[in-house]
């Protein structure tokens, strides 16, 4: 998710529409003038914020461990896949196989960190799938890497927690399920297009969840913990919908 | 419906209240419900256009709060906030538009108002209503007003499901690849919407060349129009 895009095009784009809309701003300045956007007034949020908590349950009811999100041809896979953050893609992390370290903490019994080569070393497997933004745009892309479920069994975490937590070396982060966290296809992308993940993409891995929208997906991930705590998350903190599911 | 006995009596319709209390409160939750997806779901379709046009609905038309406000309060411009606008009023809207629906054809209302329609009395209808001829009677619909009632049920319908599949593509991928995959389902999605939206100013400009129509979407009859002799409510 996340507004500047970085191809030029696309940027351009979206500052222009960013400014179309800013100009057009007139009879909204009016409204805030006059206090009456009900969109900023507290009731209103409180009340917005609680249909999304009832939102939350009804995915977590709806998604089910054994629907998997369809996959696609190699034919489909988008080569110039998209950049997405918050930062320009050159100042995405650039973080380094020698010094990197994933910490573990939380509900985990062995919290020794792993470096890049052990997560590496792990069974794989390939996916290819649609990633969606919450914006409304999709790209199918290809990505491998171990079964998420399979790195949260062999660290003994507790599965029977609520939450998976993700911290990442770009001050992003975030939470999810543990339902989803289970999902098979959720991975631990540490290749791209079968080649080692770009620093841009999040090497050295990106948490691959096609059954949630993109900024569930988190890269660049430096920390991961398992809490009966709600840990909320960059976006989620932001009024998006925590569960974010697809 | 209390049924059998009044079936028979010839022209009912003019003695009972035009519309029931039910359906009057669900025109107006309907209509609110409508208004807020349209405002939310226009500026969610700003941060990525479906069409490959390049086109934007302006920001005043929108609902999700202004972006000067959104960003310093919650460092955010405006899209979380048109989301959860969304994603709160679809289920006034669903819920209330299934109880719409199944009133609908258990009370008789759809059998009774909106049928029969043909294509003919359509066109005939519609020629008249072109040339500035068609009467507009209270309490009785003429064939355009039938065909464009049932199509903007029909558009709700579609919205609505095209909606939901792309809200879930993977735990409802068989409604999303019904709709002709996720991409295309955003397609389908916005011209339902448009088709609302038509329909809506067709609808509004008729209720202000016939304002009484109003009256009666709000009290459920004209005041000092003959009132039912029995007091029929439904």
């Amino acid at each position: 998710m996340t507004r500047p895009l970085l191809e030029p095009t696309p940027l351009v784009r979206a500052i222009e529409r960013r400014l179309f809309l800013r100009q057009t701003l007139s009879l909204g300045a009016l409204t805030l003038l006059t206090g009456c956007d009900i969109s900023d007034q507290d009731g209103v949020q409180k009340a917005l914020h609680a249909m999304s908590r009832w939102n939350d349950k009804v995915q977590a009811l709806l998604f089910s461990r054994q629907t998997l999100a369809p996959t696609f041809a190699e034919s489909d896979v988008v080569r110039d896949f998209r950049y997405n953050a918050f930062f320009p893609a050159s100042d995405a992390p650039k973080l380094s196989s020698a010094d990197y370290r994933l910490e573990l903490s939380g509900l985990i019994a062995d919290k020794r960190p792993w470096t890049v080569e052990q997560i590496q070393a792990l069974p794989q497997e390939s996916q290819i799938t649609r990633h969606v933004c919450v914006e409304g745009w999709s790209v199918i892309g290809k990505w491998s890497g171990p079964r998420f479920a399979d790195f949260l069994h062999r660290v003994g975490a507790d599965l029977s927690a609520k939450y998976v937590g993700f911290q990442c070396a770009d001050g992003y982060s975030g939470s999810i399920d543990m339902a989803s966290a289970l999902h098979p296809q959720t991975i631990m992308a540490v290749k791209f297009a079968d080649e080692t993940l770009p620093a841009k993409f999040g090497y050295p891995f990106k948490v691959r969840i096609p059954t949630k929208l993109g900024y569930k997906n988190p890269k660049w991930v430096t920390t991961i913990f398992v809490t009966n705590r709600y840990p909320g998350g960059f976006w989620e903190d932001r009024g998006y919908n925590w569960f974010g599911g697809s | 419906m209390t049924g059998a006995p009044h079936e028979p009596t010839a022209s009912p319709a003019r003695n009972v209240p035009l519309h029931p209390l039910s359906r009057r409160v669900m025109h107006w939750i309907n209509a609110l419900a409508i208004i807020v997806m349209i405002g939310s779901g226009w500026r969610i379709y700003n941060y990525y256009p479906a069409l490959p046009i390049n086109f934007g609905f302006p920001l005043y038309l929108t609902l999700g709060g202004d972006f000067t406000v959104t960003e310093a309060v919650s460092d955010e411009d405006g899209l979380a906030n048109a989301l959860a606008w969304h994603f709160a009023s679809m289920w006034v809207l669903t819920i209330n538009f299934l109880a719409f629906v199944i009133v609908g054809f258990a009370s008789g209302h759809f059998r009774r108002d909106f049928l029969p329609l043909s294509p003919r009395a359509f066109l005939r209808d519609l020629w008249s209503a072109m040339r500035f001829k068609l009467d507009h009677r209270l309490g009785e619909y003429n064939a355009v007003q039938k065909a464009l009632y049932c199509g903007v049920l029909a558009a709700i319908l579609l919205t609505i499901l095209s909606g939901l599949s792309i809200w879930k593509p993977v735990q409802l991928k068989g409604l999303t690849w019904l709709f002709g995959g996720y991409e295309f389902a955003r397609v389908v999605h916005f011209f339902g919407m448009a088709a609302i939206v038509g329909f809506l100013v067709v609808h509004v400009l008729l209720t202000i060349l016939v304002p009484k129509t109003f009256v009666t979407m709000v009290l459920g009859r004209v005041p000092g129009a003959s009132r039912s002799p029995e007091g029929v409510d439904k």
